[in-house]
């Protein structure tokens, strides 16, 4: 059994008498795709911005890449990466430009930035386009690149909030070849969405409804238990139930 | 250290491939001095004026010829009484009155001396300045044309005095007006923009879970901005010595400290306002609202405080480019040193500390 990256128990978060995320407790293991399910509303967000040290939990343990999340936010941020669904490249930045500037920032020396944009430019196919400015590039690039340069700094972990929302199928699936390599090479991937058939490609799921976590398994496994043909109808069970409405 | 290089850097890009932008932060400041410094104060023709002449003499009588025989002026012959003159002010029916006192041509004949008096209506302080100027070289030609012809020396004083707005005597005000409502636009609205722009984009997002520190991208935003401003001021400066031949009468390197703490003043307040604004339009009018507004209307830029009623003198208080306004005048016009503008200084410390205090508190709390 692979070593635990994220390890949580009883993880809440209060916003006065709301509480956004209730006593969860999981965890991730080191190189496992981790899916991360829930209505709009649900508390994925809260949970993964108290996960990557952006908000302090009001109770409950949790340590991500082995450091706290209450004392060592400094820590945990340099061990993480982190893709928004919306761009996270500057458009009036080129391609190089973008690179640079995220490599820089996680503070990679000149020589590791020289030779970690050469790989991802390799990488992504993008040689000819490094001068060009992020705005000239087709979507489903622009969403490459920027889970590109979410790891540039090779972080244990990665989260991304909802990344493939609004690309087209082909793309998506290319970009899942990505999300593959990089947990190959041993980067674990926390990943929240909203499609029900990546959800397939992930190892393990874990659906929220009103802030608490009320399923976590293997696609296959949250199939039998569920007695369901997919995840859509897995999702779709739990998701009625949710008192809350979505923002 | 390096980090944060990397990060002015990146908003140094923002701004050069930026080219409105650009064209609005280093054109802007040479557009408006060329407005106000040529179009607003040089030329003015046929401005009404009235000459009461009390002494009615031989000289009196050729000086009016010279002015009257001036394209610059328009001689109301019609207003005689000192009451109808008065009116005629206030109405804005003139602008400058000319008066000769009773002994005028004895005076200069027998002391050599002789006064007159230039009064001018100075709520319209350009018009004021160049109009007083006019007179007083007619008069100095005049005089030269006199000594020609005697052999001792005769002086004439037109005693200038400036209706409604006597502490502007003779100043060029709105370069420090100019200067203030530079830095206000690019620190205040520029560096709100910028920052509300990364929330935009998400991208603020990501440098939040990123090792770098908060402060430090409002630190590096700030940059770029402050080293712009002092290109801007340097520019206006230069500008206003060799273009339009004002000269700096104080210490530079105290106007260059001045500016610097009013540049703080106006990025804390860009701070604040990309904190609570939550797009580019609202960052943008928010920063219009609370400070071009206020500049060019309250800080006595355009509009002598003095003049205005009560409540909007008191309002004034709380305008920064008020206080920076007046340091720059009493520095560059009237050659003051710190002494003479400590109390301003302080006023504008206290201000930026506490803009600095609020925005970073509320920063941290939209942290949370």
């Amino acid at each position: 059994m692979a070593e635990s990256v994220i390890k949580t128990e009883k993880l809440t978060k209060r916003f006065g008498d709301f509480i956004a995320a209730n006593e969860l407790t999981f965890d991730v293991k080191a190189g496992e795709i981790f899916g991360f399910l829930g209505a709009n509303g649900a508390g994925k967000t809260t949970a993964m911005r108290m996960l990557c040290g952006l908000s302090i939990p009001s109770s409950g343990k949790a340590t991500v890449a082995g450091f706290d999340v209450y004392k060592h936010t400094d820590e945990i941020k340099r061990n993480i990466g982190y893709m928004s669904q919306k761009f996270s490249l500057y458009e009036d930045l080129t391609v190089a430009e973008n690179i640079r500037f995220y490599a820089g920032i996680y503070g990679l020396s000149n020589k590791e930035i020289k030779d970690k944009s050469e790989e991802l430019v390799h990488q992504l196919g993008l040689e000819g386009e490094t001068k060009k400015l992020v705005r000239e590039l087709p979507l489903g690039w622009k969403q490459k690149l920027s889970f590109s340069v979410a790891i540039v700094h090779q972080p244990k972990i990665v989260f991304m909030d909802e990344p493939t929302s609004g690309v087209d199928p082909v793309t998506r699936r290319q970009f899942w070849d990505l999300i593959y390599a990089a947990a190959d090479k041993g980067m674990t991937i926390f990943v929240t969405t909203h499609y029900m058939d990546e959800s397939e490609y992930c190892n393990r799921i874990s659906i929220m409804v009103d802030g608490v976590i009320r399923a976590l398994d293997t696609p296959y496994n949250l199939k039998k238990q569920f007695s369901a043909n997919s995840m859509d109808e897995v999702f779709y069970g739990l998701a009625r139930e949710a008192k809350r409405t979505g923002d | 250290m390096k980090q944060l290089f990397t990060f002015i850097k990146k908003e140094f890009f923002h701004v050069f491939r930026d080219r409105k932008t650009l064209l609005m932060l280093f054109g802007l400041p040479i557009v408006q001095i060329v407005l106000f410094g040529f179009a607003l104060t040089n030329e003015v023709k046929n401005a009404k004026i009235v000459i009461a002449d009390y002494s009615k003499d031989v000289t009196t009588k050729k000086i009016i010829d010279k002015i009257e025989a001036s394209k610059y002026f328009e001689v109301e012959k019609s207003l005689k009484s000192h009451n109808e003159i008065e009116a005629a002010f206030r109405e804005g029916k003139i602008k400058l009155a000319v008066i000769f006192p009773e002994n005028f041509n004895e005076d200069l004949m027998h002391l050599n001396k002789a006064q007159m008096q230039v009064i001018a209506d100075a709520s319209d302080i350009n018009t004021a300045n160049t109009l007083t100027n006019y007179i007083s070289s007619i008069v100095m030609d005049y005089q030269r044309e006199l000594m020609q012809n005697v052999a001792i020396s005769l002086s004439i004083t037109p005693e200038i005095r400036m209706l409604y707005n006597p502490e502007l005597k003779g100043e060029h005000i709105f370069i420090p007006g100019i200067m203030a409502m530079i830095m206000m636009l690019v620190c205040v609205m520029m560096t709100s923009i910028s920052i509300v722009k990364e929330k935009e984009l998400g991208t603020m997002e990501i440098l939040l879970v990123s090792p770098f520190k908060p402060l430090m991208v409002i630190f590096a935003k700030f940059i770029p901005y402050l080293i712009i401003s002092f290109f801007n001021i340097t520019s206006i400066l230069l500008l206003s010595v060799y273009a339009l031949d004002l000269p700096i009468k104080g210490n530079i390197f105290l106007l260059y400290g001045e500016a610097l703490l009013f540049i703080m003043t106006s990025l804390s307040i860009g701070l604040l306002i990309s904190i609570n604004a939550q797009s580019q339009q609202t960052a943008m009018f928010g920063s219009l609202m609370a400070t071009m507004l206020p500049t060019l209307l309250l800080s006595g830029f355009m509009f002598p405080i003095e003049n205005m009623p009560v409540p909007l003198q008191v309002i004034s208080n709380v305008v920064p480019s008020k206080w920076f306004f007046q340091i720059v005048k009493a520095i560059m016009i009237k050659g003051a040193g710190f002494s003479a503008i400590w109390k301003e200084t302080v006023i504008l410390i206290g201000m930026t500390i506490f803009l600095m205090a609020v925005s970073l508190k509320k920063f941290k709390i939209r942290l949370e």
